[in-house]
């Protein structure tokens, strides 16, 4: 996807309430599916703005038949307002692709189409089609980049009527994680407990620690021998969902990494790079930790992470005690072996 | 000529065996015949011939002649396509429930053959408990002709259950002696006299290993690499590096094992559910083959792990006879025979280095990393961490 269209879908929400007003079609395209589901609410509470007896139609786009297609869109005797809900239009069965853009052509007034595609190659002809018949298009795509993301947040704080600063969004983003439902919702929460200036100060009040931990995170702790940081890594590790195995794999791989790097000798990290098979600023930052480890220290070690390895898959009672103890023991070793190596 | 021919070096056993099947031919020909029992369960160390005994048992029990070896029903039963003989060979880590429900419905039926309807388990001791309760029920109250043959490392309950222990009667096979293994390779193979012996020696009385070392080049350097690593652990690096080739090497050996028949498995899957197939009544067909192909799949990946880990256990039981080795050297000098006498100069050169408690503790790291495996650690993990206490001593 462009990227110039990715960053249009922040802002496109708040274009989107402008340009409304008229019955048409729309179409989202993306699988951020808060994105979609935000979309749909906000199109058909503005036609019931219009029309408070507006009917809701949702159509399975996958089993979708000729028939129900004709009878949805032809206009009500009542001359209520509909909005007719495609979700899934990436799987709209070709044959009734022709069937469904003739019916977008000629919409009767009263009725609303929304057509949510993917994305990607699957019914692509239907997404271009609706483009070029001047369906109005809302890009609705998953966020990956952490600056897509601030930049989300910047909007959602705005959209609710409030001011922000940077620090404060990197703590969101931080705290929160990279679920939109929830960052929008944190969002609006914050602007109406802070009186719309959402600070750091504000933040904080609210939210603390951290929603994105990896095992990485404890296994860099535990190697820098900061116990404190490395406990408090696991349990959030643990509370967000992170299975103790990927953490006890990751922790005998910061062994095994600075293990390996420290008998490499001291050399040049790129040179070091193709010998070892690692990239270079893995090294870098291994050679910097080795300078607190001997041999002897790395080497119990190593079997600490064996042991613990085999306590997390089902020898251990407490899998998360088992982990917590290993920690423990890793980083005393690291100090018990100091300097005598 | 007999079926017990290849069952060497358990000359108390064949004994036993031929007695039983004396008695069963009785009972076949209607007289009171004494001796004969439902269930047997043959323990032993691996490679001393469990499902060999078994096999030849069984086959000695369908032969009218006691085994002689020459007839149909000994050719049958020896090739595994005996019409009565029911033969459970798991190939992957554990035998389920579902198998042994089967099972036990057709060790039910009278033996179309008329002597004796057998059910032949190789490696009970990978019954899960549920497929365990489900075999007992059948041992418990079996068909007047129905003989259940178990094969397991022993009788502990961690390998089989009390349960269905009690209920069978034991044969103990021992560790054959290197110079039976070797006569067995001579005679049966054709193997020149003094590799058959190096081959035996080496594989430490496990016949299979013993004829796969001596005929498979390949095995040959495999076991030469795995001996070689106790020289090559001069550092750290040079202990990860040993862990990652041996487990490498481990992998490689059980993809060679298992790929070609995974691919063959799964096209015939797809051709029983018409791949590729148009028309009308494909896609009736081909319903359920995606079910059926995630299983298929499972049960690959249980073998692929069971063949790695087989294979990690040969080096493992490998280097622990090296250091063995070496402590025999060290305690003993000249007086006892070494397992890899080829590799005598390093475990002489090892005694003189190391003191007689770090090699011990060489060889509990060794047998440590065994026994982590066998309880899911990664075996990459497992192995690096024996490495380093090699290196440590």
């Amino acid at each position: 996807m462009l990227d110039a269209q990715r960053r249009a879908q922040v802002i496109a929400s708040r274009q989107c309430s402008d340009t409304i007003g008229v019955m048409t079609t729309y179409l989202l395209t993306g699988d951020e599916e808060y994105l979609v589901s935000r979309a749909i609410a906000e199109i058909v509470a503005r036609t019931q703005a219009h029309d408070p007896d507006c009917e809701r139609v949702e159509l399975p786009g996958a089993q979708l038949a000729a028939g129900a297609l004709a009878e949805t869109f032809s206009p009500s005797l009542f001359a209520s307002a509909r909005v007719v809900i495609i979700r899934d239009g990436q799987d709209v069965p070709k044959a009734l692709h022709d069937s469904l853009l003739a019916h977008a052509d000629t919409l009767a007034e009263s009725i609303t189409l929304v057509v949510a595609h993917a994305g990607g190659a699957k019914g692509k002809a239907l997404l271009e089609a609706l483009r070029k018949k001047g369906a109005l298009v809302q890009p609705c795509l998953k966020i990956t980049k952490a600056k897509e993301r601030a930049e989300f947040i910047r909007a959602e704080v705005k959209r609710a009527g409030g001011r922000t600063t940077a620090d404060a969004v990197e703590l969101i983003a931080d705290a929160v994680g990279g679920n939109l439902r929830e960052l929008a919702n944190v969002c609006a929460q914050l602007v109406a407990d802070s009186d719309g200036v959402v600070d750091i100060d504000a933040v904080r009040r609210y939210h603390s620690g951290r929603a994105e931990v990896t095992g990485f995170t404890v296994a860099d702790a535990v190697m820098a021998g900061d116990e404190a940081e490395a406990l408090a890594a696991t349990r959030w590790a643990v509370g967000i969902g992170v299975d103790p195995v990927l953490i006890a794999d990751a922790l005998a791989d910061g062994v095994r990494t600075v293990a390996r790097v420290s008998s490499a000798g001291r050399g040049n990290a790129y040179q070091l790079a193709s010998q070892l098979g690692m990239p270079a600023w893995k090294i870098e930052r291994a050679q910097r930790t080795a300078r607190g480890w001997s041999a002897p220290a790395l080497i119990a070690a190593m079997r600490v992470a064996a042991e613990l390895n085999g306590a997390v898959k089902g020898g251990s009672e407490d899998r998360v005690f088992a982990l917590e103890r290993s920690i423990g023991q890793v980083i005393a070793l690291r100090s018990q072996f100091k300097g005598n190596s | 000529m007999s079926v017990f021919d290849e069952l060497i070096g358990q000359d108390d056993v064949v004994a036993i065996l031929r007695r039983a099947a004396d008695a069963a031919a009785e009972v076949v020909a209607g007289r009171p015949g004494s001796g004969m029992t439902h269930a047997w369960m043959f323990t032993g160390p691996a490679g001393s011939g469990r499902s060999v005994a078994a096999r030849a048992f069984a086959a000695a029990l369908q032969c009218s002649n006691g085994g002689c070896g020459q007839c149909g029903a000994c050719h049958t039963v020896m090739s595994g396509t005996h019409a009565d003989v029911r033969n459970v060979v798991p190939d992957g880590l554990t035998i389920g429930v579902a198998d042994m429900r089967a099972l036990v419905v057709q060790a039910a039926s009278a033996p179309s053959g008329g002597r004796w309807q057998i059910v032949l388990v190789e490696d009970a001791d990978r019954l899960t408990e549920a497929a365990a309760n489900a075999l007992l029920k059948a041992i418990e109250e079996p068909g007047i002709r129905t003989v259940f043959l178990l094969c397991t490392p022993s009788t502990h309950p961690e390998d089989v259950p009390v349960t269905i222990r009690s209920r069978c009667r034991v044969v103990a096979l021992r560790t054959p002696a290197p110079e039976a293994v070797a006569g067995l390779l001579t005679s049966r193979d054709g193997i020149p006299a003094n590799r058959a012996q190096w081959a035996a020696q080496a594989a430490q009385g496990h016949v299979g290993r013993a004829r796969r070392l001596a005929r498979d080049e390949e095995a040959a350097s495999r076991r030469a690499a795995v001996l070689a690593i106790p020289r090559s652990l001069t550092n750290l690096g040079a202990c990860f590096a040993a862990a990652s080739e041996l487990i490498a090497a481990s992998e490689a050996e059980a993809a060679a094992y298992s790929s070609e028949r995974d691919a063959g498995e799964i096209e015939a899957l797809n051709q029983a559910y018409g791949a590729g197939g148009t028309g009308k009544g494909a896609a009736q067909v081909a319903r359920g083959a995606a079910g059926a192909r995630k299983e298929l799949e499972k049960r690959q990946k249980s073998r692929a792990t069971r063949a790695q880990r087989d294979a990690l256990d040969r080096a493992l039981v490998d280097l622990a006879a090296f250091y063995r080795d070496v402590l025999t050297v060290k305690l003993a000098g000249e007086q006892l025979r070494l397992v890899h006498p080829d590799m005598e100069s390093s475990a002489a050169a090892a005694a003189a280095r190391w003191s007689a408690e770090s090699i011990v503790r060489r060889i509990d790291a060794i047998l440590e990393c065994q026994n982590a495996i066998a309880v899911n650690v990664k075996p990459k993990i497992a192995v690096e961490s024996m490495m380093l206490a090699l290196h440590q001593g």
